[in-house]
């Protein structure tokens, strides 16, 4: 350490464990309790990373959140590095591993810097202009700049960390524990109100914690002495949560919060195995009490972005709270009193102070009194009009002001300085108080937007709020909480208060200079390198609202959200024109209020965890006989069972063979069942689908095809009667969710006349569906004492029975074109009764087969998938599925729209099969179907839906929809491929047994 | 996010209801007699207002039973919830 610039040693810093890091590979040592931030400051580093588009030297500006600048990748490892992090928030560890940003090779030496001298030629829109033309150029330039866009890396492999979220429900919600936030905690808390205190800093107090003057009393003690005795009184409150190291990041509406809790980041790396990183807190006040506080904002000159330059309020805060002097020749610039403050901060700690520039003219408040006492030089009604250092700040150019501010007089003074602090007043933090929805107002005496119309129930107190003296914010304070906690009294009704703050400040958002403004650098976004020229040009080039200026510019849209130099765009907006402030309205603050990491907000969802599954009662057969499985909706449903050195096609050739030439066997437990019973079961039926069923006799089973109230197929399956009043239907596995609530829907808002009951048993059963040649032997040995004569028990009907002393339900349906049997079961014997099958079908070969097979099979039959064959256009029509039609209802879902002109046209896009002129070749789902491929532009009459080479025709096969195809039989038409195309013919969607003769085979 | 009170089940949060568009459009009782212009109005037509707007929710992930809401698109504000049938409130 060669550097020391540590003062005086400060309660909040703990001389006594030493802590050592890296800083772009150097190791340097810092105290516990400091920030990244100011340990660097103490071992005199600045210069921290490169801005963002002319690549300049850029060093810590801020000691909070605000930070636009100090901002550094953490860590090397893979998947642990994290960009953006700002070194003013984050608290030293040990092993702790930072490295500058944005610049290659290193931050001393940056290649890109060169874009600094290019900025003449770099203006706001620069890209937007320049690259927009030859438009077949722009791939080329994306590479280069998106190579050397961005800050920061993201990891490339998976985080290691744990996270988690967590529901928080209060009474009171209080953010912010400056003064405000801790008197409003205590007597929200002392009111009987369960309050939670939170704040994104390590520490309680805000900055009155470490305010240590004579000048700012409370009941005649130093502030900081009399709030740390409120702390220590809350802390013993028991309905009072506090949690630190907290941030608000958003807050929504109906006082629903959400904040990052972190637990780990300030830990040396070997203590945080195992524990949970950041908690996401998901909080749901009643009421919320906003102490949020004020940011201070910077004043714009020329170059006032230097390494070296930092916000007054920072750098007082470096002095008080971690001992650091961040320059040993420093120089306040200012048009307010808090600059006095930090000056005499700095005075009574022995460091140096060349200069106070003042915009004002005539100054007289007992802070300033006090430093002229001490033979501090201030020029009163300078400003700033140049500065100087290319990594560090060395000297500035003052010169005096014009009576009307709006240019400079007089002949240049130059002041040497390591440091400069810069005070442009306060802005309240009003962030999350518009994202709440909250409306501002405009306060022209001190040109700040504060909090005016609520949209919930909450306040805003202190600076926040527009409060920024401690008389205003004492005086106010009680009298707000009285109403808002409709409470009779506080504690702090009658303070004494002594604060020798003079609100005076002049105001002038883009000082005056004695250059022209094109040769200037006055910056307004420091992140994204937008400067007071960029704004003017916007507007002259004709925009003119703030939310348009600020995407051209880019201003405010850094990971810092612009929270130190909106206020200024506005401001040069507003005088450039002609337009008042309060009309102009703000840029919107989007959460978060800090940037989160994907960790957070995943929580403990990732991996397996990340989405639901469901698992059929038969999973784990499936997976001991190595299935694929392929997720439909949320389930897992077998795919497919590749033998050893089968592949997918291979796996499914065999399995589609094996169930039309003996037995298959599918587990169907996924199909969604809907119980219905009720007086109106069959009437409600006939409505809700397609065809009629008031006549389905009991014991019997019927396809059904549903339609939206637009007459597009919605959902298909099969119904079952088991009793007068009492149905079962089945769904799509994908519809079951939505068809019931479809259902429910009509029952309950368009028939509330019809007595019918819904209720969803989807996962109450398990369904084992057996097809083929040989099906009907094999379920006769698994279930002996059922009749399964085609005429007592023929297709499309249903026995009740037992297979040993297992209730179940027979259905005799088919989706595959074979005899079969579905046995539906209580799902806890799914596994045994599929085992009973599989034995009992050994010797016919019975093989399980999956989704994939089920789908070849269906579609030799040409039966369609919803959702695959069809999308939202197709009408049952355009299926070709005119007999399920009811030509004698009067009415049902969708009827009407059957035949409004747009669904009776002739050249509708309909379902028909295809086969390739070359049997062996498979088409591709997706495909486009074309009559000319000569003829440009060439006309898209359709496309391919479905396709499979079938072993049992051997040949390949396909369904696809095609305009006017219902008219097209025998008509060839063309595929074009990438490299070929492929000759079709169109034919019958049924390619195999148009006569159902497997059915009763 | 807001809190929604259910009529049945209490207040709970949005994430257990979803919205289901506006409220108080009757389903024709004769469609078939209906023109394509009459049958397009009762299909496709809705408001979308800025401002005092009814609309249908239902508590998907609670008692899947459907009800109306008054709701101020604007700011979000539940002015009032009644029940399916009910007629609907004419101050809020």
């Amino acid at each position: 350490m060669t550097d020391n610039l540590r003062v005086k040693s400060s309660k909040f810093i703990d001389e006594t464990y030493k802590i050592s890091f890296k800083f772009n590979n150097k190791t340097y040592y810092g105290y516990k309790g400091d920030t990244l931030a100011s340990a660097l400051l103490a071992n005199n580093i600045h210069l921290i990373g490169r801005s963002f588009k002319y690549h300049r030297p850029r060093g810590i500006m801020t000691a909070g959140s605000e930070e636009p600048n100090a901002i550094v990748q953490l860590h090397k490892n893979t998947s642990r590095t994290e960009p953006n992090v700002r070194a003013t928030e984050i608290e030293i560890y040990e092993g702790l591993e930072a490295s500058s940003q944005n610049c290659w090779p290193s931050v001393n030496f940056d290649i890109g810097g060169i874009n600094n001298f290019l900025s003449p030629v770099l203006p706001a829109g620069f890209y937007y202009k320049t690259f927009m033309w030859p438009a077949s150029f722009w791939e080329k330039y994306e590479y280069f700049i998106r190579k050397s866009a961005g800050l920061g890396k993201s990891p490339t492999e998976p985080d290691p960390d744990i996270y988690e979220h967590k529901y928080i429900h209060c009474d009171v919600l209080v953010i912010g524990a400056g003064i405000s936030g801790i008197i409003a905690a205590k007597t929200s808390a002392k009111n009987g109100f369960k309050t939670l205190l939170v704040d994104e800093k390590p520490y309680l107090g805000g900055s009155t914690i470490y305010q240590n003057s004579e000048h700012f009393k409370i009941n005649n003690q130093i502030s900081s002495s009399w709030l740390e005795k409120e702390i220590n009184e809350i802390r013993k409150i028991d309905n009072l949560e506090i949690k630190t190291r907290t941030s608000v990041a958003a807050f929504h509406g109906y006082n629903f919060l959400l904040a990052r809790e972190s637990l780990t980041d300030h830990l040396p790396l070997h203590q945080r195995d195992g524990k949970v990183r950041h908690k996401l807190l998901k909080i749901r006040a009643k009421k919320v009490i906003s102490a949020t506080g004020s940011l201070e904002r910077p004043l714009i000159f020329d170059n006032n972005d230097r390494p070296g330059i930092l916000l007054s309020s920072a750098i007082e805060k470096y002095s008080n709270l971690f001992g650091v002097a961040c320059g040993q020749k420093n120089v306040l610039f200012t048009n307010n009193d808090s600059a006095y403050e930090t000056a005499i901060s700095l005075f009574n700690k022995g460091i140096d102070i060349k200069a106070i520039i003042d915009n004002r003219e005539e100054v007289d408040s007992k802070l300033v009194k006090e430093i002229e006492k001490n033979n501090i030089k201030i020029f009163k009604g300078y400003t700033i009009v140049d500065t100087f250092g290319y990594k560090r700040i060395n000297k500035i150019s003052i010169m005096q002001l014009s009576k009307d501010g709006q240019k400079v007089v007089g002949s240049k003074i130059s002041i040497d300085c390591d440091c400069l602090g810069m005070s442009g007043g306060w802005t309240p933090a009003v962030h999350l108080f518009t994202q709440s929805g909250g409306k501002l107002k405009f306060r022209d005496d001190d040109q700040v937007f504060i909090p005016d119309i609520y949209p919930s129930d909450q306040i805003s107190i202190g600076s926040c709020n527009g409060d920024f003296t401690l008389e205003e914010i004492l005086t106010n304070i009680s009298k707000t909480l009285k109403n808002f906690l409709n409470i009779k009294k506080t504690e702090y009704e009658n303070l004494e208060v002594q604060s020798h703050f003079n609100k005076t400040k002049r105001n002038i958002w883009l000082l005056p200079t004695n250059k022209v403004i094109g040769k200037t650098k006055p910056f307004v976004d420091y992140q994204n390198d937008a400067t007071a020229k960029d704004i003017k040009l916007a507007l002259r080039e004709g925009f003119r609202s703030i939310e348009h200026v600020k995407r051209y510019t880019t201003t405010g849209m850094g990971t810092d959200q612009g929270k130190l130099g909106n206020m200024h765009a506005l401001g040069i907006i507003s005088e450039t024109a002609g337009s008042k402030m309060g009309e102009l309205g703000t840029t919107t603050f989007r959460p978060p209020y800090t940037p989160l990491t994907f960790g957070t907000i995943v929580g403990r969802n990732v991996g397996e965890y990340f989405d639901i599954f469901r698992k059929t009662a038969i999973h784990d057969w499936h997976v001991e006989n190595k299935a694929q499985f392929e997720n439909v909706g949320q389930w897992k449903r077998a795919w497919f069972y590749p033998k050893e050195n089968e592949n997918m096609h291979d796996a499914v050739q065999r399995e589609s063979k094996a169930a039309r030439d003996s037995a298959g066997i599918l587990d169907a437990s996924t199909l969604g069942k809907i119980d219905i019973q009720g007086t109106d079961a069959s009437e409600f039926l006939n409505r809700v689908y397609t065809n009629a069923w008031s006549k389905l006799a009991i014991g019997k089973c019927r396809y059904g095809l549903m339609l939206n109230e637009d007459g597009m197929v919605y959902d298909d399956g099969v119904t079952t009667r088991l009793d007068e009043n009492h149905y079962i239907m089945t769904t799509t596995t994908g519809g079951a969710a939505t068809v019931l609530g479809k259902l429910e829907d009509y029952l309950q808002t368009e028939w509330p006349e019809l007595d019918v009951y819904l209720t969803s048993v989807t996962d109450h059963y398990a369904t084992i569906s057996v097809c083929g040649p040989n099906s009907k032997k094999i379920i006769s040995k698994v279930i002996p004492n059922l009749d399964l004569s085609d005429e007592k028990f023929p297709h499309m009907s249903f026995k009740n029975t037992k297979i040993g002393k297992i209730k179940c339900r027979v259905m005799r349906i088919s989706f595959t074109g074979e005899q079969s049997y579905e046995i539906n079961v209580q799902a806890n014997y799914g596994k045994s009764v599929w085992n009973k099958c599989m034995e009992e079908g050994k010797e016919f070969n019975i093989t399980p087969y999956g989704t994939e097979t089920m789908h070849l099979l269906r579609a030799e039959k040409g039966f369609i998938i919803v959702g695959q064959d069809t999308d939202a256009t197709m009408t049952p029509i355009d299926l070709q599925m005119d007999w399920i039609v009811s030509k004698k209802k009067y009415d049902f879902i969708g009827k009407r729209s059957l035949y409004r002109s747009d669904t009776i046209r002739d050249d509708r896009k309909q379902l028909i099969g295809l086969v390739t002129e070359n049997p062996k070749e498979v088409l591709e789902e997706g495909a486009q179907i074309v009559l000319d491929a000569s003829k440009s532009p060439v006309e898209m009459l359709g496309h391919v839906t479905s396709s499979y080479y079938s072993p049992n025709l051997e040949k390949s096969i396909a369904l696809g929809v095609v305009k006017g195809g219902k008219n097209m039989m025998g008509q060839k038409l063309i595929i074009p491929m990438e490299n070929k195309q492929i000759n079709v013919t169109v034919t019958d969607p049924v390619f195999l047994d148009k006569e159902n003769k497997r059915l009763n085979a | 996010m807001f809190l929604i009170h259910c009529p049945y089940c209490g207040e709970r949060e949005q994430s257990e209801f979803k919205a289901g568009g506006e409220a108080h459009i009757v389903r024709p009782k004769q469609p078939t007699e209906l023109s394509d212009d009459q049958w397009a109005e009762y299909l496709f037509m809705r408001k979308n207002i800025k401002g005092v707007q009814f609309e249908r929710w239902v508590h998907t992930h609670g008692c899947r039973k459907w009800f109306n809401m008054v709701r101020d698109t604007s700011n979000d504000e539940i002015k009032a919830i009644y029940k399916m049938g009910e007629k609907p409130p004419t101050k809020y």
